[in-house]
């Protein structure tokens, strides 16, 4: 005897509507939890431009960069997921609007390819 | 082919059944079959079978769908098939969920008619192609089937979440000039139980045999709540 | 929470949304012009120190950014992880609190 099939399932989840919806979730959390983080090393400038300039000098290490450009994806990910959101809720409803995260994840992609691009 | 289906009810194991294909055969032909040949005791639903009542909804390799209009050849996967009932429900028995909440949140989203008092003016004149009409026959035509419901997370994770089957029939009200019982609705429908949760991840329009679209529905609750609340009628 | 205060809380999510979109817009672009050169303190404090402009511009981001986080994390916590009650209305009130005030004093070190 055991529970019942999964909830969730999965299978039926595999849509890009739903993705798109993990995306924006999971890149909202990351994001909120990379706040207090940003905030931290800017008000390490009340120390002077000393104090700030000692934790950018980590910003030239690779696996910083790397997380960086990582943010970047998550930000642009946030940001046009967002805006598909905004149009889904308030504008007159359209099929076209559906597909607008073909955009979104497209562009998030570019922006994030510019920012990579720029570290090198 | 190799079926595997629910026995039991909230707790109890997947059976599986030898059931041959034949080259029209839908899935709820082949529940019938089981029931019918090789085990009487299995409990399912179906009324009409030709998908107009949406009585045979089941979850097919994990899909919630009318298994009336599924063809096995739709659905088959290395000549195996598994058959739950929907998600989101108590299981009765077998295959059969018991609908109670689905129907009782209908009412606690005040999915009904409210009328104004008897007058002598006569019909209410509503052209079909005024923009509420417009809005309401696009959102009319569900069937209470549950597809919708099974299929949402926000079902699972929120016990009291009214659903989106609840919420398109409130919308349609609530695009009903003739109807007066906005005020009660828009309060029934706001919140963390009703629209507000809802994430857009739109598997309810995505699985909804009929083509509905609730999460447009749902969308539009949020904005009518939102100018209630704004104006202090909420 | 009465409906009321629901739908509110939902406006407020997404009117802050809408401010964010030019904020986001603007400090991308802002940030990746800047990182071009390299990252350091002068460049960015050369930018900000002393110009009201960018202390009002990130001071309403920020303001912003806290609301619409701690509306989102609210909805998480309470789907995902099943927090309910008022315990998670005080907590989300005030971890905004705290992230605006955490934000505000951030741009205050860059802007003096």
């Amino acid at each position: 005897m055991g529970r019942l099939h999964v909830k969730n399932d999965w299978r039926s989840r595999r849509h890009p509507a739903y993705l798109a919806f993990l995306a924006h979730r999971v890149s909202g959390l990351l994001l909120a939890i990379f706040l207090p983080v940003h905030f931290w090393v800017l008000a390490r400038a009340l120390h002077g431009p000393q104090g700030l300039d000692d934790l950018l000098r980590w910003t030239e290490h690779p696996v910083v960069k790397l997380s960086e450009v990582g943010l970047v994806l998550l930000l642009a990910l946030h940001f046009t997921g967002g805006l598909r959101l905004l149009m889904l809720e308030f504008l007159a409803w359209r099929d076209w609007q559906i597909n607008l995260l073909v955009i979104a994840a497209g562009t998030s992609v570019a922006i994030s390819l510019v920012f990579a691009f720029n570290l090198l | 082919m190799q079926v595997s289906v629910w026995r039991g009810n909230d707790t109890g194991r997947f059976e599986t059944f030898p059931v041959p294909r034949l080259p029209n055969q839908t899935v709820l032909d082949v529940v019938t079959h089981i029931q019918r040949y090789l085990d009487e005791t299995l409990a399912y639903r179906f009324a009409c079978r030709v998908g107009m009542c949406g009585s045979c909804a089941m979850s097919v390799n994990g899909v919630a769908r009318w298994t009336c209009r599924t063809h096995v050849t739709q659905v088959l996967r290395d000549d195996r098939l598994e058959i739950a009932p929907l998600s989101n429900f108590p299981v009765v028995k077998d295959l059969v969920c018991d609908m109670r909440v689905f129907f009782d949140k209908w009412t606690q989203a005040r999915g009904y008619f409210q009328p104004s008092v008897p007058s002598d003016d006569g019909f209410a004149m509503i052209p079909p192609d005024s923009p509420a009409r417009r809005q309401v026959d696009a959102a009319i035509e569900c069937i209470g089937c549950g597809v919708c419901y099974a299929s949402c997370d926000v079902v699972s994770w929120i016990p009291d979440y009214l659903g989106p089957a609840a919420m398109n029939r409130a919308w349609t009200l609530v695009n009903d000039a003739r109807d007066t019982g906005d005020r009660e609705r828009l309060k029934a429908v706001a919140g963390d139980a009703g629209c507000h949760a809802c994430h857009v991840q739109l598997s309810c329009s995505e699985r909804c045999p009929k083509h509905l679209v609730p999460t447009a529905a749902i969308s539009g609750l949020k904005r009518r709540t939102a100018v209630a609340a704004l104006k202090g009628k909420l | 929470m009465s409906p009321r205060i629901q739908a509110l809380l939902w406006i407020t999510q997404r009117v802050t949304a809408m401010v964010l979109v030019p904020c986001v817009a603007i400090h991308l672009v802002t940030f990746i012009y800047a990182v071009q050169s390299g990252l350091s303190a002068a460049e960015i404090l050369a930018r900000t120190q002393g110009n009201p402009v960018w202390a009002a511009f990130y001071a309403l981001f920020v303001t912003a950014v806290a609301l619409h986080a701690l509306i989102g994390l609210r909805g998480i916590l309470s789907e995902w992880f099943r927090w309910r009650g008022w315990s998670l209305e005080v907590f989300a009130g005030l971890a905004a609190i705290a992230l605006a005030t955490y934000g505000w004093r951030a741009v205050w070190a860059v802007y003096t």
